[in-house]
């Protein structure tokens, strides 16, 4: 393990009353949370709720119409927070540089930025892919990677940045079961050797109860609940109810009969 | 339309800016600056070679019949530096070379690598377009030198075994150098350093605003070769203009 990790702390993330607008189409109104240092905050909710373009936001990839985002209370939007505070977001495709091997990939942050001498980045980036489990791939392109181990380059991308607020965008769509078990597990194992503070956009159920400590459902742009997985289990609203509980009602036919 | 003028020319004021820093990003440059000329440099020859032939068979019988063999040199030299040799070569660059910016950067955006260099503090004009732009600004008037002189020896070879015209090549040359000057040459430079600002920023800007999937990407790489072409032209007369002035 890295031990600058463990130097690493979550920082506090506050949304209040977030607005957006596209052609006169609300896709977020008056979404409000916030986050607390160090935790795992999993926002849940169908295709198409706004997910991802609130995801935009708190990286500082869109501007709001309305509201705002404080880091540390300081607006995500102010230059000094770029400088103040590290930030990561894991994209759902990965986002690797397709032009780029998976080590220059992992490395682009501090290579681009002449953090540290070639040989020291070397040994970042061959750390940073063994945290996530990978080892032997730093001089593949992506395309010869699985999803799997694409998704874990990227996190190991993201890792190198020593983030305190790390954004996952669908971390394990697309993923079979067994690699999406193995992406939850490397976020809970991150946040728990780090401190890092954690904001994971997804609409997959088993991950969220799998490893939030809270949960806030997000449904046609709003936030519906917000709460321990324990209370967005059992919230009393129906829409909430049926996207957590929606399943096929289909018996399999007994041809033996 | 206007919209997009303003964000190219923004794009190529923002890349000037950073130019200062364009030492750090030498290596990007010679892989851009490599890929151009390799990817060129054989059509750029075979398309001046026949520009200037072609020039001189057209003009060359006519020229001879009115007793003016004379001319043939100073009229392909001329045509072949001040006008067809940086508009041509600019026109296959931005077919060639243009279109694989915009393909390039524009799957970038659309596959997210933009959003992702962004969220690494990284800007998308200082590590893409700046190589890129500095790459081709240097490239294309090396080439259209280059292509100056395969036109002037392909007008020549056509002056020499063509019957109706039968100028040998000495005679050829001589002829062209009375004519033409090195500023005639510098024009035909200057005016393909105008035209690389071009290409370059139009297929960057285009790669850069590229929305929407594969489709969005071929419409980009149409946009930015025939807005290059488009705006070559347009400069091309008030390029001349301003010269001849």
């Amino acid at each position: 393990m890295n031990p600058d990790l463990s130097q690493l702390s979550g920082v506090n993330l506050v949304v209040r009353g977030l607005c957006k607008q596209f052609r006169n189409q609300p896709v977020l109104a008056d979404v409000s949370f916030s986050v607390n240092p160090g935790e795992i905050f999993v926002i849940m909710g169908p295709s198409g709720s706004g997910k991802s373009v609130l995801l935009k936001h708190l990286i500082g990839l869109e501007a709001p119409d309305a509201g705002e985002i404080l880091i540390n209370g300081d607006p995500v939007t102010s230059p000094e927070v770029a400088a103040k505070y590290r930030m990561a977001l894991v994209f759902q495709s990965g986002a690797l540089l397709n032009s780029l091997t998976v080590g220059e990939n992992v490395g682009l942050y501090l290579t681009e930025h002449r953090l540290k001498p070639e040989e020291e980045i070397q040994k970042i980036v061959r750390e940073k892919l063994a945290d996530v489990g990978l080892r032997d791939v730093m001089d593949k392109m992506p395309s010869e990677l699985s999803g799997g181990m694409k998704k874990r380059a990227a996190i190991a991308r993201a890792l190198v940045t020593e983030p305190q607020l790390i954004f996952y965008d669908e971390p394990t769509s697309e993923l079979d079961p067994v690699s999406a078990v193995v992406i939850g597990e490397e976020i809970l194992d991150l946040n728990q050797r780090t401190g890092v503070t954690s904001l994971v956009v997804t609409h997959e159920r088993e991950l969220a109860f799998g490893i939030a400590d809270r949960i806030a459902v997000i449904m046609e742009g709003r936030i519906v609940t917000v709460g321990a997985p324990d209370e967005v289990r059992n919230a009393a609203d129906p829409a909430v109810k049926n996207f957590l509980q929606a399943d096929f009602k289909r018996q399999p036919k007994n041809l033996r009969a | 339309m206007f919209e997009n003028i303003g964000e190219v020319v923004l794009l190529c004021w923002r890349t000037l800016l950073a130019l200062p820093q364009g030492w750090r990003q030498r290596q990007k440059i010679f892989e851009q600056f490599f890929e151009i000329g390799n990817a060129s440099l054989l059509m750029v020859c075979v398309l001046s070679f026949f520009i200037g032939a072609v020039i001189a068979l057209q003009t060359g019988p006519v020229l001879a019949e009115r007793s003016l063999s004379s001319a043939i040199g100073g009229v392909v030299g001329i045509a072949v530096a001040k006008e067809l040799a940086p508009v041509m070569m600019s026109i296959l660059i931005a077919g060639r070379i243009g279109s694989a910016m915009a393909a390039e950067i524009g799957s970038m955006r659309v596959y997210q690598e933009i959003d992702a260099l962004r969220t690494m503090n990284i800007n998308p004009i200082y590590y893409l377009v700046l190589p890129r732009m500095v790459a081709i600004v240097a490239a294309l008037p090396m080439l259209v030198v280059f292509a100056i002189l395969v036109g002037w020896f392909g007008g020549a070879l056509v002056a020499d075994y063509n019957q109706r015209m039968g100028i040998p090549m000495h005679a050829f040359f001589s002829d062209l150098k009375e004519i033409v000057n090195v500023k005639d040459v510098a024009n035909g430079v200057f005016k393909s350093f105008c035209f690389a600002l071009i290409i370059g920023s139009v297929s960057c800007h285009q790669g850069l605003t590229t929305m929407g999937g594969p489709r969005g990407i071929g419409r980009s790489v149409t946009k930015a070769v025939v807005n290059s072409i488009v705006a070559i032209v347009v400069f091309d007369y008030l390029l001349t203009r301003l010269l001849l002035s």
